[in-house]
């Protein structure tokens, strides 16, 4: 079921917090990676990127949050003067990274359904909408030529919605209607929340559990997600961070506690 | 070589209301925002603005001097939405045009090299193709066959950027870390005006950076208009960093007809040197720095 990901051991369980956890799952987003930009929005993937860089996808490729990559894992919040630059990345740059599939992300998601589409446009009618949210950004774009994952830290029925409002992030069945040349580089990997891990492995390609964080039941997943969630037999637990893990995320990456702002201990 | 120093009234006398205006910069960074406050006193109308959207689309649209706002997002970076420009698309009073941001890219990049569209995977089978029913697709005709989004020329009637150094020519210095598509907005552009922190002789600018630093040709500009904190309260480093302070009041008026009449009186009414007094007089983090 639940394993170390890294040297180091298991860790203390007992004391392991909801934040933690949801750092880790990030962190396993990034497994297997080799030499590809990571990025991450949110605390939990911030910290996650990092994490797997310094253990193991040490391959992987950070950026400064602005327009350039950085060299090793700066901890959060990181005074810019004390980062080791690798290379210049301005926006226009991103896109040849983006459309070349050198990539992997977490973005969050203001709404996510079923078949992985994600939202972060707006929110009701598109002529006037109820809430304006932050725009599409890059998520069209990103979501058909890499890997990507979302981050939603606060799981309920307004975020897990039967269909999102925008579709800014492509899900499978809408790659799959658009046809080849949206499928060819599109994968939804993870969706990762405060309550549990997901994927789409499943026939029809809709979200599955995959797993829940240690002290939330199933039932709270299904009473938190406002559409049939595909529930696999035996539903595992979120694995705990080694005992490495745990030190690289308390002392070296997020000593100000950060994390505990996002995901409430 | 030609003088293209001219004044931001001169700047503004140049556009028309209905126009399509590119402004640079990117979310809440390097917007030339001596120029966006201009527009927000003139009679112009129904302006079509062109953005990697900050305060720039918010300011104008609370100004009501836009029609329709073509964009990827519409941010002020530590504040995630312009709530401006949300009340605007809340009230209906905006029309939208929301592409995918390297949709955007290949629009300006189309426009500038005078083709009709340019190919893309960005925008496939999201509701970017929803919300803007006239996009089309494209085949592709070679043997793959791939069926592409065609995102069309972003063309511009003006564009207006923000750089940190610039000559009297018209040649434009970023000495920040991204010149994000700047070169882009203005050669999509038919009139195209660069503001700037410091008007400097040509041989300065070897002095002020980098080669790839002088990244602005004169090739692109038709005006250049000396503006010192013309990005305020935008970031504009190394000249200044963002004024955080005053970004939040600018947001805190949004919605509320006491704060904005005030925020409106204060700052948008009147020139451009009464206003960069204004922000001298309020002490804030930017204008110290745009003062050293």
């Amino acid at each position: 079921m639940s394993q170390a990901g890294s040297g180091g051991g298991s860790g203390a369980a007992a004391d392991v917090s909801r934040a933690e956890y949801c750092a880790v799952a990030c962190a396993d987003v990034f497994r297997g990676n080799g030499e590809v930009m990571a990025s991450a929005f949110g605390t939990a993937p911030a910290i996650g990127a990092r994490l797997a860089k310094l253990t193991f996808s040490p391959d992987l490729v950070l950026t400064d949050g602005d327009a350039a990559l950085v060299a090793g894992a700066p901890a959060l919040g990181a005074a810019p003067s004390g980062l080791v630059l690798e290379s210049h990345m301005p926006y226009r740059r991103v896109f040849d990274v983006v459309w070349s599939g050198r990539r992997n992300l977490i973005m969050m998601a203001s709404q996510i359904d079923r078949d992985g589409n994600q939202n972060i446009s707006a929110i009701g009618d598109w002529d006037r909408p109820t809430a304006q949210l932050i725009g599409v950004r890059g998520a069209p774009g990103n979501t058909v030529n890499h890997s990507t994952s979302y981050w939603v830290p606060r799981h309920s029925p307004r975020s897990f919605v039967a269909q999102v409002d925008v579709v800014s992030g492509v899900g499978y069945a809408r790659a799959a209607a658009a046809g080849p040349a949206a499928t060819r580089y599109h994968e939804i990997h993870r969706v990762v929340s405060d309550l549990g891990v997901f994927d789409f492995e499943t026939p029809e390609r809709v979200m599955r559990l995959r797993s829940v964080h240690p002290g939330v039941t199933v039932d709270q997943v299904v009473a938190a997600t406002g559409f049939d969630l595909f529930i696999p037999e035996r539903v595992a637990e979120t694995r705990p961070p080694s005992t490495e893990e745990l030190r690289l995320i308390r002392d070296v990456l997020d000593s100000r506690r950060l994390r505990d702002r996002e995901v409430p201990a | 070589m030609a003088d293209k120093r001219m004044t931001l009234d001169e700047l503004v006398g140049e556009l028309r209301s209905g126009m399509t205006v590119g402004i640079g910069g990117w979310g809440s960074r390097r917007k030339p925002m001596a120029a966006v406050r201009a527009l927000a006193r003139s009679n112009l109308t129904d302006l079509t603005v062109v953005s990697y959207g900050g305060p720039d689309v918010g300011l104008l649209c609370a100004a009501g001097k836009v029609r329709k706002v073509v964009s990827a997002f519409v941010t002020l970076d530590s504040i995630p939405i312009d709530p401006h420009f949300g009340a605007a698309r809340q009230g209906g009073t905006v029309e939208a045009m929301e592409v995918d941001e390297g949709m955007f890219y290949l629009g300006l990049l189309a426009a500038s090299q005078r083709v009709p569209f340019l190919p893309t995977r960005a925008g496939l089978g999201s509701d970017v193709l929803r919300v803007n029913p006239s996009l089309r697709l494209v085949t592709s005709p070679y043997d793959d066959g791939e069926e592409l989004v065609a995102m069309p020329a972003l063309r511009l009637d003006a564009a207006v950027v923000h750089v940190n150094r610039a000559d009297a020519a018209g040649s434009g210095q970023i000495l920040g870390p991204d010149p994000f598509f700047d070169d882009l907005f203005l050669g999509a552009a038919d009139r195209r005006f660069v503001t700037t922190e410091r008007l400097v002789g040509t041989e300065r600018f070897a002095a002020e950076g980098p080669l790839q630093t002088m990244c602005i040709s004169r090739l692109l500009t038709d005006g250049v208009v000396e503006t010192p904190g013309g990005a305020h309260f935008t970031a504009c480093v190394p000249d200044y960093p963002r004024d955080e302070a005053f970004q939040k009041s600018y947001a805190e008026a949004a919605g509320d007809g006491e704060l904005w009449g005030t925020f409106r009186q204060r700052y948008l009414e009147v020139d451009e040197p009464t206003y960069q007094a204004a922000i001298r007089a309020a002490g804030t983090a930017a204008a110290e720095g745009a003062g050293r």
